[in-house]
């Protein structure tokens, strides 16, 4: 148990130490801000890609046409039984003179569609557009739809559904295999410069055994040491991509927003709100993790 | 609070303050650095060990420390079978010994009273009274004069009178010094030689490795020789010479 000198003592010696070995200390800090800048880099990108999927998904709908001659009281009693559906978000009535007009508006000219005149060639196309709570739940709504009395067609866009999911899947694998991958290269390198600070003070080290000094004791400079590269290399990419977002996310949407029309990002107030812990939490322990293991590892050595 | 190694060891204060039974230690195969070592010294002794290099010395304060584990046999201190020693213990009882180096091992970036001090932060000693017993012990040792001195300020003698303070300053039972004057001219021989006797004068057990044949002869104290690993002697007011 640490007593409030020797938690004074180690600080003292861990900022020495982080200063005395500047240029080890400087490649630690880069290296750690690096993962953590790629780590926001990834954060974001999947972030708001799993935002606009979220949001496509909810603009894909299930459509529901209903038998010939229909009375509008039974379409009524069937809006209602799918609205029973814990699974059913919400749904939209489409007339068959509406879902005409859209029509109409769409795809005729106003010469062509004044040659219908009053006449609907769309008079059984009254239609629910179903939305689900969940895209995963679209096929399994869309059976359970297509059994109830009064039903004609249900259209529903299983594909599209599917391949937004693929999509999110994929990127989301993806990026958490990199960041993985970039967490495991910067413990790596934490634990070199933490070994290389060690050798460095072999002697002095060994001195404090022989006199008597526990592990923790030795350990103690070089965890704080380890502490405050992980709090400075999360600092300075936090700040780097805080000041980058709003620019990056603006250009792009400039740019990209006419060819892709669910281009929309997260605030950065929102994203900020968790990066800012979490970065800090990966710095810390990161730079924790990697001190202490390689300590124990260096510390068996001199005995 | 310094490691009381007695207590630690359930009060055997008739056992010998080291006691070696048969131990042998080997660094490689069929070369045997200890080869079936026995003997033992009481509380209050000043013993030398003696040998030329290779003879086993650095071995034997090695294992005393307990920096080398003997491959046979068993080695007490105040009674403990330290070879039983789990590893998270042996800082707690190395506090119990002090050990001074040849080449002083100070910490260069410390000045004396940090360097004597620092000994003491180590056992995380109460923050107050850690410049109280610092100045007692750099009065034992003559230099309450050079606090503020750093190592290389000082002479070879100096330093190795802050390496005793350091290795005293703990109130330690047993006082290792492992060839202490082997970096020293003979006037600063003999005034770190008297120190470790006025050391002992007040309670310590002594034990000093060196090959110093002079001084060894002119002190008059126990004398267990080493040779290729094993005791060849063992004479109270015993004499160093050649064979």
């Amino acid at each position: 148990m640490f007593k409030i000198t020797t938690l004074g003592y180690n600080l003292k010696q861990g900022i020495k130490t982080l200063f005395k070995s500047k240029g080890y200390s400087l490649a630690a800090v880069a290296t750690m801000t690096a993962c953590i800048f790629m780590f926001g880099i990834f954060y974001f990108v999947i972030t708001n890609l799993q935002n606009m999927m979220e949001n496509a998904e909810k603009t894909v709908g299930i459509t529901v046409f209903f038998n010939d001659n229909l009375t509008y009281d039974r379409i009524v009693e069937i809006g209602d039984e799918i609205k029973s559906d814990v699974r059913v978000l919400k749904i939209e009535y489409k007339s068959a003179e509406e879902t005409w007009a859209e029509y109409k508006e769409k795809y005729l000219s106003p010469e062509l569609a004044e040659t219908f005149g009053n006449d609907n060639p769309l008079e059984n196309s009254a239609s629910y557009t179903v939305y689900t709570t969940n895209v995963d739940y679209q096929s399994s709504v869309t059976a359970a739809i297509r059994n109830i009395e009064g039903v004609r067609q249900v259209n529903s866009a299983e594909s599209l559904t599917e391949t937004l999911q693929s999509i999110n899947r994929g990127v989301t694998y993806v990026s958490f295999a990199l960041i993985l991958l970039l967490l495991a290269i910067a413990t790596f390198l934490i634990s070199i410069t933490i070994s290389m600070g060690v050798s460095a003070h072999r002697e002095e080290i060994s001195i404090m055994k022989l006199i008597g000094a526990t592990d923790y004791f030795v350990r103690g400079p070089y965890i704080v040491e380890g502490l405050f590269i992980g709090v400075i290399g999360s600092i300075i990419p936090i700040v780097l991509l805080r000041l980058s977002y709003d620019k990056l996310t603006q250009v792009i949407t400039e740019r990209f927003s006419s060819s892709f029309e669910m281009l929309t990002f997260l605030p950065a107030s929102t994203l900020f709100k968790a990066l800012i812990p979490l970065s800090l939490l990966i710095g810390i322990g990161i730079s924790f993790l990697g001190s202490y293991l390689t300590l124990n590892r260096e510390l068996r050595r001199i005995d | 609070m310094a490691y009381d190694v007695e207590k630690d060891a359930g009060r055997k204060i008739d056992a010998p303050v080291i006691m070696f039974e048969n131990v042998s230690k080997s660094y490689q195969k069929n070369m045997p650095a200890l080869k079936n070592v026995s003997f033992e010294i009481r509380k209050g002794e000043f013993v030398f060990i003696v040998g030329a290099s290779g003879s086993g010395k650095s071995t034997l304060i090695k294992l005393i420390t307990r920096e080398i584990k003997a491959n046979k046999g068993k080695v007490f201190i105040n009674g403990r079978d330290i070879g039983r020693l789990f590893r998270g213990k042996i800082a707690r009882y190395r506090r119990g010994i002090g050990v001074v180096f040849q080449d002083f091992r100070l910490l260069p970036d410390l000045n004396v009273y940090e360097n004597v001090a620092f000994a003491q932060r180590v056992i995380e000693a109460p923050a107050k009274e850690i410049p109280n017993r610092v100045a007692k012990a750099l009065a034992i040792v003559g230099l309450s004069d050079k606090q503020k001195s750093f190592p290389d300020q000082l002479s070879g003698g100096e330093q190795q009178r802050v390496a005793v303070a350091r290795a005293l300053i703990n109130n330690p039972t047993l006082l290792l010094a492992d060839e202490p004057t082997g970096n020293l001219d003979p006037s600063n021989t003999r005034e770190i030689m008297k120190l470790l006797e006025e050391v002992n004068r007040r309670g310590t057990t002594v034990v000093v490795v060196t090959h110093n044949r002079e001084m060894v002869n002119s002190m008059q104290k126990r004398v267990i020789k080493m040779d290729r690993g094993q005791i060849v002697s063992d004479a109270s007011k015993g004499g160093y010479r050649y064979v």
